[in-house]
């Protein structure tokens, strides 16, 4: 039930124009139901996306089509950066009070993630602004939520303030900053309960919180999950209480994440992090333009991208570039490619950041082995210099005792030999397209390589 | 007589077996109120300003169910047989077409099957249920709600923390243990939630507990490792006791938006859910694409949260939840009748 991302869903539309001079209006009014689609499918609120598709659609008709790219990758490129301005630049910034210490509330809808965000929080807090946080237990309602704050506490080795759940929040929080002021902290981070944005008697318990003192960042807390009602829920905490900032979480699912949009676009409020795993560092700046290619189902290229520069050096790349053109790869780069995808991380991961990777059949699902890797690393290991760099050499008896060095069968190594011969024949063929322009292509092995 | 208002009468009680439905249903429009009032009221503003049943009609009408999170491709399909259904009908104005919507919104949800919102349970002996779901859904909570009316029903309840992960999981449980007088089956934090299933089932067992409620630790259906402890945890119980888990319910929360579709699915691949509890229901969101997951996946939801005391979970009904969507509109419709 994977979708398509927009790029798919815009090839149909697209064939239409294809060798026009300008897109005209009637191009863009098809293409734009596609671009209503998509965004619908990620969950963008109605309203907005209208909004968005009339700007969108006002800024396409009459373009020129530039020659570098097609009508469809124009259109695509004009939706993507409109979405990634609409979204706002990079803000993970947090304004600290000049007279210690900050205050930061932590609001939102039951299950959101608050109190985990709060202790995602604190750590960066202390790691990265060199911060003395004290976490605040004012969920006095649901059962056990002060037990949970004071657990991430401790494993986080930070004090936690709380008072039981017979005391109303509001005298929590107040007795909180006078204790945090004593004991010179400098940041107090209140973790509230979570509450229905319609529930008036709980919405005015957070204003009367934000009366005590003046916080210097309230930060909404939303699942990226949400759907449609995202709106409603951000105006309601917005117009209530008047956040200053978002956090979205449970970003490390397999959702598109449109509520961003719609949070964005509905409060002019930024998005300042995101929560990528139930680990207490999984807590990271937002990218909106990495947002705006995940709603429209990309695929994080960026992230992708980032990885692999982290790994790979630009140098060694070019190297290896040459050799695809050459065809004097051999197994020894073969080796060293494996041990850079390694350091990556775990492939299936990065499989899923591919975009249209969800497309391929069999790969949504993909449990990438990497037992199979290490299998392949070792026949490798077991080759001498000559055979690594002439693998045509390799007859029977060689096969035999690399088989045997490497505690593998013979079927194996000629498994590896085919698969390394049909990915050089790939590269030669990606190569000469480069030269040639694009065609369409097979990638044969690709896949079964890591089966 | 439409079959709506047959449907209402039945609802409101002219029977005497329907007395006692009047509550519930009251309970249902006043969890829904707000849902419905936004809904509903739309739906009547779109009567009011379109008297014609025309394109710009379906239009808004189709923006309405898509503001619901009913999905583009279901909405799809409604109003494809709903263009058809006015066209055979030959209805040319507004009035009376809520009836049609809902009937078609109900016909959509069953898609030609029995709703089976009894939980399948034994008749004698243990029985066991399972609760999944991806993280801060409300499983813990509703556990606690469906453990407190099994008990009103008078049957011997346990529960088992098979949350091990989450920091204050475990207490949470309890906390909703001590709350209804049940006993729960634990271990400490960061044990293995399969051998907290093991323990608790032949606890059970040897209790002669009825009903046992299994809690498990929230987790996002695209981690291929929880999806995998997640079977194993199915897996264990079921050896301990054949037939067993013998509901196995998704908590989804009404907020959740496509994605939700996806999150039924995969469960549905690890351990064959039979019913969604649909959590959260009492906020502003609309939970439409249960309609979805039921056309779909052919997962009835049997339950649907509608606040946060001992008492706000309710059986799920079709029927009752399009009416909970339309009342006001019906009222309306009735006094126009009357009218006449």
């Amino acid at each position: 039930m994977a979708f398509e991302g927009l790029a798919e869903r815009l090839q149909g539309t697209l064939q239409k124009i294809k060798g026009k001079g300008k897109i005209s209006e009637a191009d863009v009014k098809e293409m734009m139901k596609e671009v209503r689609y998509a965004l619908l499918e990620a969950d963008v609120n109605l309203k907005v996306v209208k909004e968005f598709v009339k700007k969108v659609s006002d800024r396409a008709v009459g373009q020129d089509v530039m020659k570098s790219l097609t009508p469809g990758q124009q259109v695509v490129k004009i939706v993507k950066d409109e979405l990634t301005e609409l979204m706002g630049g990079e803000q993970s910034q947090i304004s600290f009070s000049t007279r210690p210490p900050t205050v930061i509330m932590m609001v939102g809808l039951q299950g959101a993630g608050k109190t985990t965000t709060t202790g995602k929080l604190a750590n960066v807090l202390r790691k990265k602004y060199n911060k003395k946080p004290l976490l605040v237990a004012a969920d006095i309602y649901r059962p056990a939520a002060v037990q949970q704050l004071e657990t991430i506490g401790k494993q986080l080795s930070l004090p936690v303030f709380s008072l039981g759940t017979d005391i109303s929040p509001v005298e929590i929080a107040k007795q909180a900053m006078e204790h945090a002021k004593e004991e010179h902290y400098d940041v107090v981070i209140i973790d509230t309960a979570g509450r229905l944005h319609i529930d008036e008697t709980l919405m005015q318990e957070l204003k009367d919180i934000r009366a005590i003192k003046e916080p210097d960042e309230v930060f909404l807390v939303v699942d990226a999950m949400t759907g449609q009602d995202a709106v409603n829920v951000a105006n309601n905490f917005n117009e209530a209480i008047g956040i200053t900032g978002v956090v979205l979480t449970k970003l490390d699912g397999d959702t598109r994440g449109g509520a961003a949009l719609s949070i964005r676009s509905v409060t002019q409020k930024p998005i300042k992090f995101v929560g990528m795993g139930e680990k207490l560092d999984a807590l990271e700046p937002f990218h909106p333009e990495r947002m705006a290619s995940r709603i429209l189902g990309m695929g994080d290229m960026m992230s992708l991208i980032e990885k692999a520069q982290a790994n790979v050096d630009e140098d060694r790349a070019k190297e290896l570039e040459e050799k695809f053109r050459t065809q004097s790869f051999t197994f020894d780069d073969f080796l060293e490619q494996i041990g850079q995808v390694k350091q990556m991380g775990p492939l299936d991961e990065i499989l899923k950041m591919l975009p249209g990777a969800g497309k391929i059949k069999g790969l949504e699902n993909a449990k990438v082995d990497e037992k199979q890797m290490d299998r392949v690393e070792a026949i490798i290991y077991s080759m001498t210099t000559q055979e690594k760099t002439t693998p045509e050499i390799i007859n029977g008896p060689r096969k035999k005792r690399i088989a045997k060095g490497s505690g593998t069968s013979i079927q194996d190594i000629n498994r590896l030999l085919k698969q390394f011969e049909d990915m050089k024949k790939m590269m030669k063929q990606m190569t000469n397209m480069q030269q040639k322009g694009k065609k369409k292509m097979k990638m044969p092995g690709l896949d079964s390589l890591f089966k | 007589m439409s079959f709506f208002k047959k449907f209402k009468e039945k609802m409101l009680g002219s029977t005497p077996e329907a007395e006692e439905t009047v509550s519930i249903t009251n309970k249902f429009k006043e969890g829904l109120s707000k849902t419905r009032n936004q809904f509903t009221s739309k739906v009547n503003d779109l009567v009011a300003k379109y008297r014609k049943v025309d394109e710009d009609f379906f239009e808004e009408l189709e923006e309405i169910l898509l503001q619901a999170d009913v999905g583009f491709e279901t909405v799809t399909e409604l109003m494809d047989s709903l263009r058809f259904e006015v066209q055979r009908k030959n209805i040319k104005d507004t009035s009376g077409i809520q009836s049609v919507i809902s009937e078609k919104l109900v016909e959509i949800y069953n898609a030609g099957e029995d709703d089976v919102t009894e939980l399948q349970l034994e008749e004698t002996g243990l029985s066991v249920i399972l609760f999944v779901g991806v993280n801060g859904v409300g499983k813990t909570t509703t556990i606690g709600k469906l453990a407190h009316r099994l008990k009103g029903e008078g049957k011997n309840v346990m529960l088992a923390a098979g949350d091990t992960f989450r920091a204050g999981a475990i207490e949470q449980l309890q906390v909703w243990g001590d709350r209804v007088g049940v006993e729960v089956i634990k271990q400490s934090e960061g044990s293995d939630p399969a051998a907290v299933m093991y323990d608790a089932v032949r606890a059970a067992k040897s209790r002669g507990v009825d009903v046992l409620i299994c809690d498990t630790a929230g987790r996002l259906q695209n981690k291929v490792n929880l999806m995998n402890e997640l079977e194993k945890i199915h897996r264990v119980i079921s050896r301990e006791l054949p037939n067993a888990p013998h509901e196995v319910l998704l908590a989804l929360d009404a907020t959740t938006g496509q994605n939700a579709l996806v999150q039924a699915q995969t469960f549905k691949e690890v351990t064959n859910v039979t019913g969604i509890v649909l959590t959260k229901l009492d906020g502003t969101a609309k939970g439409g694409i249960v309609l979805a997951i039921r056309n779909k996946l052919h997962i009835p939801v049997k339950f649907v949260g509608l606040g946060e005391q001992m008492d706000d979970l309710q059986p799920f009904d079709a029927e009752k939840y399009v009416y909970g969507l339309f009342a006001d509109g019906l009222d309306l419709e009735e006094e126009e009748e009357s009218d006449k």
